[in-house]
């Protein structure tokens, strides 16, 4: 068996994931800040790549990214370099669809933070960079960190946009997700079979983080 | 050291319009919930910010609107004690101190937090969490960490709301002895009668976002002047008047004529303590219906009927409370004692 496909999945959903989960809490922390209908607007905007189709994330991505479209085009006269059909074209696909999980999560979290905190904090001298990362991120630590695992399993098992911008290549773009398609599709189904179990055994593991860190989080409350 | 207040904030269709001065000295922000009391802590913190107005600490000013002053809170030097004490959940005991050192370093640091752990009584459980802590041992350390961080105001935000009574009292004289060694200006926001007569030295009546009145406690405990105050400080017997003469008003509510000493002019209302209220038929004398006595740990409250159907409120002791309960009670108003309220 050629593992190619599983080092390729995880290198896009950890590098997918750890982008998503700094655009997604500053997002989060922001636009919590933010007057309400600009709130609503932006709300809606980040939210839709978790109900559309990943085949029209994948369209509108390859609308943009293409080596004929606009950013594709200045990309690859200034950097000659292709942002589709590569193994990292597949991290665009799989940031945009994961990233509402984390935003959404996180600001759940920051939403439940005692705003007292962050006020005694100032009275106290401590600088806002300090407040936000010693004592906001700590405080939300459990909800960020069950958006984080949400997002990277989501990472994971993106199919759709991944097939769409980064395509299908044996040793080059293939993830767990294509080549379970690709080898069901070409009818070898042991194969095909073996790699649907390593699907299933890392999907496990990531929903037990997931329920292990919301178990802490209800605990840390209970005790209040 | 002193403290200047006049601000504007508009929060939907109330608006915070405070306006006062306080010396060294500790101050009650005194009014039923709801009034701006916290509010007007957080404006002089820092941490919100009023609409228009001016702050001023000692020399420094924290606010002027026209100015376009805003001194951020980290700059102000000001230890508010918060009603959840606001303690991070995330760090010990130890570290929640050590993040109030302002300039310290190192050793020095390290030195200053241990001082402070002993002398507020929490060395034992400096390396506990917050929720670990009973209330007593939170708000000890939320004071520790405002004195280790040097302020130059102090603002108490109904400190012992969260407290057991039992704890309350322990902690009042802690909260007390700070507050009257601190030696600058203190202000308390509270409630309750009895908190702010031992803690303070003045008091700022508040009303629906307004300050009626500032006096020394014994001026305002003596003679409340509005209506609120005499509210807040649990004088409970109010009545509307009618003027008769120089020295003669008629209480509406209670639809008796009464003779008075004080200075009625200008009131619009007649007050009496309950415990300042006699039995007999002396001066001003009342007769009146028991309609309910209630049995308090050493006192006796009754609840009284005017003839007209006003209602009285009585305290007394037991003894008077036992030949009173007769039903039929005749009880008169010392003169000295009934006050004017505007």
């Amino acid at each position: 068996m050629d593992f190619f496909p599983l080092f390729n999945s995880l290198r896009i959903a950890l590098v997918s994931t750890a982008i998503v989960f700094f655009l997604g809490i500053f997002a989060a922390y922001y636009i919590a800040k933010m007057p309400r209908i600009v709130k609503g607007v932006l709300d809606v905007v980040l939210t839709l790549p978790l109900v559309l189709p990943p085949t029209v994330v994948g369209y509108l991505l390859l609308r943009l990214l293409g080596p004929k479209r606009l950013i594709g085009a200045w990309i690859l006269e200034t950097f000659g370099a292709r942002l589709t059909m590569t193994w990292w074209s597949a991290i665009f696909a799989t940031a945009v669809v994961a990233f509402p999980l984390m935003y959404r999560t996180a600001r759940g979290a920051f939403e439940s933070f005692d705003e007292t905190l962050a006020q005694s904090a100032q009275t106290l001298g401590l600088g806002n960079t300090y407040i936000f990362w010693r004592i906001r991120i700590p405080c939300c630590r459990a909800g960020i960190l069950a958006g984080t695992v949400l997002a990277f399993a989501r990472a994971l098992g993106e199919y759709g946009a991944t097939s769409m911008i980064a395509g299908y290549t044996p040793g080059r773009t293939a993830t767990i997700s294509t080549t379970v398609y690709q080898l069901w599709r070409t009818g070898d189904d042991a194969q095909a079979f073996a790699w649907v179990m390593v699907n299933l055994a890392i999907s496990a593991v990531v929903l037990l983080a997931v329920n292990f860190f919301e178990r802490r989080q209800v605990a840390g409350r209970g005790r209040r | 050291m002193s403290l200047f207040v006049d601000i504007e904030k508009k929060l939907g269709d109330f608006t915070l319009r405070v306006q006062f001065e306080a010396g060294d000295e500790t101050l009650a922000l005194f009014g039923a919930s709801g009034c701006g009391k916290s509010m007007t802590l957080k404006c002089i913190a820092g941490v919100e910010k009023p609409d228009r107005g001016r702050i001023v600490c000692g020399d420094t000013v924290f606010f002027d609107s026209e100015r376009k002053i805003d001194l951020p809170p980290q700059k102000r030097r000001v230890g508010f004690l918060f009603q959840s004490y606001a303690l991070f959940p995330n760090m010990t005991v130890r570290q929640n101190i050590s993040a109030g050192v302002r300039t310290l370093r190192g050793a020095a640091r390290e030195e200053r937090v241990e001082k402070v752990l002993r002398t507020m009584r929490i060395a034992h459980i400096a390396n506990q969490y917050p929720r670990t802590l009973s209330g007593g041992e939170q708000q000890r350390t939320a004071l520790a960490r405002i004195l280790v961080n040097e302020p130059q105001l102090l603002l108490l935000d109904e400190p012992f709301s969260a407290l057991d009574s039992h704890l309350r009292f322990e902690l009042e004289r802690e909260v007390g002895a700070i507050s009257r060694s601190f030696g600058k200006t203190a202000l308390l926001v509270s409630h309750d009668r009895g908190e702010v007569f031992r803690l303070c030295d003045s008091i700022a009546v508040m009303h629906a976002g307004e300050v009626e009145l500032v006096d020394t406690k014994s001026a305002v405990f003596e003679n409340p002047r509005t209506k609120n105050a005499a509210l807040l400080t649990h004088c409970r017997n109010i009545s509307r008047i009618e003027q008769l003469g120089e020295d003669r008003i008629r209480a509406l509510d209670w639809g008796v004529e009464l003779t008075v000493t004080r200075d009625f002019t200008l009131a619009r209302y007649v007050a009496i303590r309950p415990h300042n209220i006699a039995l007999g038929s002396e001066e001003n004398a009342v007769r009146c219906r028991l309609v309910q006595a209630v049995n308090e740990p050493f006192s006796a409250a009754l609840t009284l009927v005017t003839e007209d159907g006003g209602e009285i409120f009585w305290e007394t002791d037991k003894a008077t409370c036992a030949r009173a309960m007769t039903g039929e009670v005749n009880i008169s108003f010392p003169p000295q004692a009934l006050l004017p309220l505007f």
